[in-house]
C-alpha cells in the first residue's frame, strides 16, 4: 500500500517535472543562443552550452535597431496605456456601479459590446483616425485606442458592486462629494481590483503586436514586437542576434512577472472564477 | 431629503448626483464611442465600398463580399483557421486539466510548479515565435538535432505544408496550457472538499471522483477557458506573422484569417475589402460563441 503510494508519487512528479521541462526550454534555448557567436550557433552537431560565451549577438542587436529607444518606447507606451486605462476605467466602473442616472443600463449594454467584438474589425478606422490626426508614427498614435477599455470598465465594475452601500452613505452624510467619495473612500477599497488590472493592461500593453507594427514605420519610433520583426528581417540567418533580440523583448516582462507573480496569477484565477 | 430643485419632479434621479454619473463615465464612453463604436459602424459601410490608396471611399455595394465568397483564398484560409483551432484548443484544455489535477493532488511545491507553467503566458508572442522558428529549424534547428538521436530524420517543419501548420498550433498549445491551468486549478480549489469526503465514503476512487465531481463542478471554469481559447484561437495572427516568412512554401497553408485581412488591409492596401474579411470574421467568432453559450446549458452546471 504504502509502495504503491510511493509510486504514484514519483510519477507525479516525473510528469509534472517533464510538464516543466518542455515549458522552459524554449527560454533556456533562447538564451543559451543568444550567448554563441553565429558560427557556432549553425555548427553541427550544435553545442549545449556556449563554447566562447559571447555578448556579440547583443552587440548586433543594438546595430540593427535602435534599442534603447525602442526599449524607452515599449516602456513609455506600457506605462501611458496603464495610466489611461486604470484612470479612466476606475472612474467609468464607479459610475456605472455607484450613480443612478438617466440610460445607465443602456450605454453599460453598449460599452459591454464592444468586448463582444474582435479588434481587427476596428483596426482600418483606427488608422485612418489616427492619420488624420496626423499621429501615425508617434507616441500619440501608440497609445491613443487603448486607453479606453470595455474590459478594465467590466472587471472594475465588478469590484465596485461587491463593496456594501455603508461605506459610501457615511462619506455622503458627512457631506463629501462624489468626487471626494471616489478618491478617498472607494478607490482605496477597491485596489486590488486596480492591481489586476494594472497586471493585465501592462502585459496587454508590452506583448501588443499588430497595432505598432501598422502604425510605426520609423525604427526609432518602434516598439520591441516590430523592432523584432525588423531585427529577423535583417539577421535572416544571424540566430543568436535573434535570439538577443528576443530575450531582451522578454527579460522586462519577466521581472515584473516574478514580482508580482502572486497578483498575476491570482488576477487571471479571478477573472475565470468571477468571469 | 433633497431640495425640489434637485430632484426631478417624476424621476427617481438626484439631477446633481446624475450629472456626476454622466461625469465619471464620460471619458471611457467618449472614447469607446470614437475608437470603436464609430470605427465599427465605418467599417461596415468600408465592407461595401472601395478604399483608394488616398482612403476615399466610394459605395460599390457587394462586389466585396462577391470577390470575398468567390476567391479559394478565404476558404483556405477558413481552412486553415478551423485547422489551428481544432489543433490547439481541445489539447490545451485537455493539458492544461492534467496539470492541474496533478498540482491539486497536494503536489509539494504547487506554486512554484504553477509559477513555471504560467511563463509562457507572460511572454511576447513574436518574440518566443522567433525562438521556436530557431528550434523548428531545417538545417540548424535543436529539435531535428534531437530527432537524430533516435534516429529520426527531420523535416523543414515550417516550409512544408504537411508539418507547418501543426509546428505552429504546437507554439499555441504551449501559450495557452499554463494560462489554462491557473484557471482550472482556481476552479478546482473553489470545490468543497465535503463532496470528495462523501464520495469516498461510497467507496469511489479517483478517477470516478474526477468525473463525477471535479469535472461538473468545474464546468464553469472549463466554459470559460473554452470560450476564450477559441475566440483567441480564431484570431490567431502574431506567432504565424513571425514564424512563417512570405517566401516559405507553407506561406498558403498556414494563412490565417487574420493574416489575410492583415494582408489585404495593410500590404496591398485593399481596405474595403479588408473590411469585409473582418466582418466575416466576426460572424464566424460570433456564431462560434452563440452555439458554446447555447451548448453550455446542456453541460455547465452553476450551484
Amino acid at each position: 500500500m504504502n509502495n504503491g503510494h510511493r509510486t504514484s508519487r514519483v510519477i507525479l512528479y516525473v510528469v509534472l517535472c517533464s510538464g516543466v521541462l518542455l515549458t522552459v526550454f524554449p527560454f533556456i534555448w533562447m538564451v543559451l543562443t543568444s550567448f554563441k557567436l553565429d558560427g557556432e550557433a549553425v555548427q553541427v552537431p550544435p553545442t549545449i552550452l556556449p563554447q566562447h560565451p559571447s555578448l556579440q549577438a547583443y552587440q548586433q542587436v543594438f546595430d540593427v535597431i535602435p534599442f534603447r529607444s525602442v526599449l524607452l518606447n515599449s516602456v513609455i507606451s506600457t506605462v501611458l496605456i496603464v495610466l489611461g486605462q486604470v484612470l479612466f476605467c476606475t472612474m467609468a466602473a464607479y459610475g456605472f456601479a455607484r450613480i443612478k442616472f438617466p440610460g445607465r443600463q443602456l450605454i453599460f449594454i453598449l460599452v459591454l459590446s464592444v468586448l463582444m467584438v474582435p479588434g481587427q474589425i476596428f483596426l482600418i478606422p483606427q488608422y485612418l483616425i489616427v492619420q488624420k490626426l496626423h499621429l501615425l508614427d508617434t507616441m500619440g498614435g501608440l497609445v491613443l485606442p487603448s486607453l479606453f477599455s470595455a474590459f478594465g470598465t467590466f472587471l472594475l465594475r465588478q469590484f465596485f458592486l461587491s463593496i456594501p452601500a455603508e461605506m459610501e452613505e457615511a462619506a455622503i452624510l458627512d457631506g463629501a462629494n462624489r468626487w471626494q467619495i471616489f478618491t478617498r473612500v472607494m478607490v482605496p477599497l477597491v485596489q486590488p481590483g486596480i492591481v489586476t488590472l494594472v497586471i493585465f493592461t501592462a502585459k496587454y500593453g508590452w506583448n501588443n503586436f499588430m497595432w505598432p507594427l501598422i502604425i510605426t514605420t520609423t525604427p526609432s519610433k518602434m516598439t520591441l514586437g516590430p523592432a523584432l520583426s525588423t531585427l529577423s528581417g535583417v539577421h535572416v540567418n544571424n540566430y543568436p542576434a535573434q535570439m538577443a533580440g528576443a530575450v531582451l523583448a522578454v527579460i522586462p516582462m519577466l521581472i515584473l512577472f516574478i514580482v508580482f507573480q502572486k497578483q498575476f496569477i491570482e488576477g487571471v484565477a479571478h477573472a475565470g472564477v468571477k468571469g | 431629503m433633497k431640495s425640489a430643485l434637485t430632484r426631478r419632479p417624476g424621476s427617481g434621479y438626484k439631477l446633481a448626483d446624475a450629472m456626476w454619473g454622466y461625469f465619471f463615465v464620460a471619458p471611457v464612453v467618449i472614447g469607446l464611442a470614437v475608437f470603436y463604436a464609430f470605427p465599427f459602424l465605418q467599417n461596415i459601410y468600408f465592407s461595401f465600398c472601395e478604399v483608394d490608396r488616398f482612403n476615399r471611399s466610394s459605395f460599390i455595394g457587394l462586389d466585396n463580399y462577391r470577390e470575398m465568397f468567390g476567391s479559394a483564398e478565404l476558404y483556405q484560409s477558413t481552412g486553415n483557421t478551423f485547422l489551428y483551432v481544432l489543433l490547439t484548443v481541445p489539447l490545451g484544455i485537455f493539458l492544461a486539466m492534467i496539470v492541474a489535477a496533478l498540482l491539486n493532488s497536494k503536489a509539494r511545491g504547487q506554486s512554484a510548479f504553477r509559477t513555471l507553467y504560467y511563463l509562457p503566458a507572460i511572454t511576447m508572442p513574436a518574440a518566443i515565435a522567433m525562438v521556436w522558428k530557431w528550434i523548428y529549424n531545417g538545417n540548424y534547428g535543436v529539435l531535428n538535432e534531437f530527432l537524430k538521436l533516435f534516429g529520426i530524420s527531420g523535416r523543414n517543419w515550417l516550409n512544408e505544408s504537411a508539418t507547418a501548420m501543426i509546428a505552429v498550433a504546437v507554439v499555441g498549445i504551449w501559450s495557452m496550457v499554463g494560462y489554462n491551468m491557473v484557471i482550472l486549478l482556481a476552479g478546482m480549489q473553489g470545490i468543497s472538499p465535503s463532496y470528495y469526503e462523501a464520495a469516498q465514503i461510497d467507496g469511489a476512487g479517483a478517477l470516478a471522483c474526477f468525473f463525477h465531481i471535479t469535472i461538473p463542478m468545474l464546468s464553469p471554469s472549463i466554459f470559460f477557458v473554452l470560450i476564450t481559447s477559441l475566440i483567441s484561437g480564431f484570431q490567431v495572427f502574431d506567432t504565424i506573422y513571425m514564424m512563417i516568412g512570405k517566401t516559405s512554401l507553407a506561406y498558403e497553408s498556414t494563412q490565417s484569417l487574420v493574416m489575410l485581412f492583415y494582408r489585404n488591409a495593410f500590404d496591398y492596401g485593399y481596405k474595403g475589402y479588408a473590411s469585409a474579411v473582418s466582418i466575416y470574421i466576426f460572424v464566424i467568432i460570433l456564431l462560434f460563441t452563440l452555439i458554446q453559450f447555447v451548448a453550455q446549458k446542456k453541460w455547465v452546471h452553476y450551484e
